[in-house]
């Protein structure tokens, strides 16, 4: 675990840069991460991390196809918002976990 | 009379009808299960189908045998549930009226899901291991399969068993080996999580796994359609994977009553309260193993932990008192890595697989996240367990339906 300080705010960190404590969270610091992972944010992309919070929140797993189906986005424009590795980009965004498996 | 009416005669809905049983009073209490199977599979069992360890008859037995004296038995088709009406319509429009609902309906494979998966190829150059049907057709390909590209794919998570795909390769990687055209054979491990491993601890302690035994793996990778006439598999990102046979985990998905009924969320599974398996749809509805949303595993370790305490809370239900049984999201699962070994992992919600000792601390004698001879026989004796202590809702000796840190190595940060 590290510290790091987004937009004035110190925020518990993973060693992949993940946030430990989805509370710590905000807009700001968002905006922030999105900038590293050279995404420039507009209200889709919010849109988007706003689902994913609110999905997290509910503590139900997430897959790249359930957001395909959330009707936020469909899955090719899920790709266009987040290139690469979109559910594990717009996770650290949201200041989510990252998706993972059992082991 | 008030009725208990459990949906589903697999893992789940058959030990929830055990515990039932022994704990309510037969002048006051009807348990009716329904399910239109007559078979109930050994589904572990599936895995070792396609390289012929197991015959199909050991993994088959009648749903009836399982299902204890006094609990009425259905086989019939559910059509959906009436939440508003306490009432579930099967197929040939009976009604049947609850009090109590369970629903324990697992989940199941979707191929029809990805563009492409379920054409003319199916069964021919592209096979699931998690149907008998699927496993059974598979080992007669491998029987006589000449080599080449074999691509081992998770088309998506959550997934039943979500180590099983892994243990494929692995015993993939012996079964050639043994047949001595090991050489003739790649093997790629395909999977849209960010490796074969993701969870700290596994990977630093496992991820030899792989290299040791040559199986090549893709990340990331989310499938978007299978182009069965060029071979190979594509994602959204732009990646393609080539395969002369592709052996792949489609999309799984809750029953499609669930859909029906009008409750399930984008991939047919129950809103499930996580520690007391009550159901967010009505309170005298709850829901056990695959058929959940639950962020725990989808495995038969998980059903039989969660049994034992919905059994609890149904019964705190019916005297009106508060659910106080929580589940944890314990699960055990060993782990077959091929050559006579496997690994052995316990963890729950919080706390991630790590190496120790277990079930007894300190002594074993099954060793956890490591590779061991011993751990393997465990995996073997698995079946009998099933059979002959877990269906029959019987303790794992031990083995306690909460996760113990007890012999867990736990690296304190």
């Amino acid at each position: 675990m590290t510290e790091k300080t987004f937009a004035g705010y110190c925020v518990k960190c993973n060693e992949l840069g993940y946030l430990m404590d989805t509370d710590e969270w905000n807009r700001e610091i968002g905006l922030e991460i999105a900038k590293e992972e050279e995404i420039a944010m507009t209200d889709k992309h919010w849109e988007v991390i706003d689902w994913l919070r609110d999905q997290c929140k509910q503590e139900v797993a997430l897959s790249v196809r359930k957001v395909g189906k959330s009707g936020v986005v469909d899955i090719k424009g899920f790709y266009q918002l987040f290139p690469k590795g979109p559910l594990k980009t717009a996770s650290k965004i949201a200041g989510i976990p990252k998706p993972v498996s059992c082991i | 009379m008030k009725q208990i009416l459990i949906l589903g005669a697999g893992t789940s809905g058959t030990m929830m009808s055990t515990h039932l049983r022994k704990a309510l009073r037969k002048d006051l209490w009807d348990i009716t299960i329904v399910d239109q199977e007559e078979t109930h599979y050994y589904q572990p069992g599936f895995l070792f189908l396609p390289f012929d360890t197991y015959k199909p008859s050991q993994l088959k037995r009648k749903v009836d045998e399982f299902i204890p004296k006094g609990v009425n038995l259905i086989r019939e088709k559910i059509n959906r549930v009436d939440k508003e009406n306490d009432k579930v319509l099967l197929q040939n429009d009976t009604e049947i009226p609850y009090d109590i609902l369970i629903i324990a309906t697992g989940c199941n494979i979707a191929p029809q899901e990805i563009e492409g998966m379920e054409g003319e190829q199916w069964y021919k150059s592209i096979f699931d291991f998690y149907t008998f049907e699927g496993s059974l057709n598979l080992r007669d390909k491998l029987r006589t399969w000449k080599g080449g590209k074999l691509v081992v794919h998770i088309s998506e998570m959550p997934i039943k068993c979500p180590v099983a795909p892994l243990e494929f390769a692995f015993l993939s990687d012996e079964f050639f080996t043994k047949k001595q055209m090991r050489e003739e054979v790649e093997i790629t491990y395909v999977t849209p999580m960010s490796g074969a491993f993701t969870k700290p601890v596994a990977t630093k302690e496992l991820n030899y796994l792989l290299e040791e035994k040559n199986i090549k793996i893709v990340s990331d990778f989310n499938i978007e359609k299978v182009d069965a006439e060029n071979n190979k598999i594509l994602d959204y990102g732009g990646q393609e994977v080539v395969y002369d046979l592709l052996v792949t985990v489609p999309t799984n998905v809750g029953d499609a009553m669930i859909e029906r009924s009008g409750f399930g969320d984008e991939l047919n599974y129950v809103p499930t309260d996580k520690e007391t398996l009550q159901s967010k749809v009505k309170d005298n509805i709850f829901v056990i193993g695959d058929a959940t949303n639950l962020p725990s595993s989808k495995a038969g370790s998980v059903a039989h932990f969660q049994s034992e305490i919905l059994t609890k809370n149904i019964l705190s239900f019916i005297d009106q008192k508060p659910l106080k049984e929580a589940f944890d999201g314990h699960s055990n699962c060993f782990i077959e890595t091929g050559f006579n070994k496997a690994l052995l992992i316990d963890f729950n919600y919080t706390q991630e697989p790590v190496k120790g000792t277990f079930p007894i601390p300190g002594i074993g004698p099954l060793r956890l996240l490591k590779e061991t001879r011993l751990n393997h026989w465990g995996k073997k004796a698995f079946r009998w367990i099933y059979w002959n202590i877990l269906l029959k809702g019987r303790p794992i000796p031990f083995v306690s339906n909460h996760m113990k840190l007890g012999g867990k190595i736990i690296n304190k940060q």
